[in-house]
């Protein structure tokens, strides 16, 4: 039976082998605890994300600063009666698909430079949540 | 004694008296002293984010405003509305500025009828009802300000958008332990 001190003392390499796997199980706790995911699905966790970051200018269900949200997905671009869209908006075209709506939230300006929405998202977990949301006021019928 | 109850709508009533107090001093220091807005004419580019925003204080004041004026709101409740009123109309005044410096006309507030369908007014029936819905208001026009930072160009308006964010924490802060909403225990509470 070898002593430990027999034993080859492991380099860094092996030290990596040995605990990589846990750096990495780590480094994603971290990570998670830092910047807690959310379900892509997660309609619930979208509402709430809907009402802290959209709320300030958005309702689902009245124009108010930016036009109302209730059946937005699937909806041709600057569509809803009542809302004075910019003429960015306007010249943009097409209907608002969620993949559409993804990259509108991650850059608007980039999108349709001169309109009237400068919030940007980040997250592309939380893009996915509020569109999963505003997709689900989509389906439903108007109150 | 220490185990007694305060009835909610009390504990509410004695929390924003409480608040009202403490803040006036800090708000009337304030506009004592003014906003040194050093920041310089806008860039081209950032007008409009300059509008946006200060579509959102018009929306502000006229929700508070209007609510001063409802009958719902008990005394300690209204005279912190009217501090937060004065906040968003110092907001609104810095803004508006800076959109006339840059040559551009700022955007005007719409008429109170019109806020009151947009904000759907028309519902609130109580002080809880009023509170609860300047409590999204404010949380969501501090998201507004945080999510617009990166869009702008000019550092100065970059810490003004800062600074107006912290107000509208401060309110939404204010009337969230008002209603005993725990503080969210995650940080980056606005990410």
């Amino acid at each position: 039976m070898s002593s430990p001190e027999a034993r080859p003392a492991a380099g860094p390499s092996m030290k990596l082998v040995r605990f990589g796997p846990l750096l990495v199980i780590g480094l994603l706790a971290l990570v998670t605890a830092v910047r807690p995911g959310i379900a892509a699905d997660d309609a619930a966790a979208g509402e709430m994300l809907y009402d802290a970051k959209c709320g300030g200018c958005h309702s689902v269900e009245r124009n108010r600063i930016g036009p109302l949200h209730r059946g937005v997905v699937g909806r041709p671009v600057a569509s809803v009666p009542g809302y004075s869209y910019s003429p960015a908006l306007k010249r943009l075209g097409g209907s608002w698909t969620p993949a559409r709506l993804d990259r509108w939230l991650s850059g608007t300006q980039k999108m349709a430079p001169g309109s009237k929405m400068y919030l940007e998202i980040d997250d592309p977990a939380q893009r996915r949540a509020i569109i999963s949301y505003l997709g689900s006021v989509s389906k439903a019928s108007p109150r | 004694m220490g185990s007694e109850q305060v009835p909610w709508n009390e504990g509410r009533r004695q929390f924003l008296a409480r608040a009202g107090v403490a803040t006036l001093g800090i708000g009337a220091t304030g506009l004592l002293g003014g906003r040194a807005l050093a920041a310089p004419a806008a860039q081209a580019g950032d007008v409009g984010v300059i509008q946006t925003a200060l579509a959102l204080e018009h929306e502000g004041i006229a929700a508070y405003q209007i609510a001063g004026k409802s009958g719902l709101l008990s005394p300690a409740t209204l005279k912190l509305a009217l501090l937060f009123l004065g906040h968003h109309e110092a907001h609104r005044d810095s803004l508006a500025a800076l959109v006339g410096k840059a040559g551009g006309k700022p955007v005007e507030p719409k008429t109170d009828s019109q806020y009151i369908s947009d904000l759907n007014l028309g519902v609130l029936k109580s002080e809880n009802d009023v509170v609860a819905l300047a409590t999204r208001l404010e949380r969501g026009a501090a998201s507004a300000y945080i999510g617009q930072i990166t869009a702008l160009k000019d550092p100065a308006l970059a810490r003004l958008f800062a600074e107006i964010s912290a107000d509208e924490a401060i309110h939404w802060t204010t009337l969230n332990n008002a209603a005993g909403t725990p503080i969210p225990e995650s940080a980056y509470v606005f990410a």
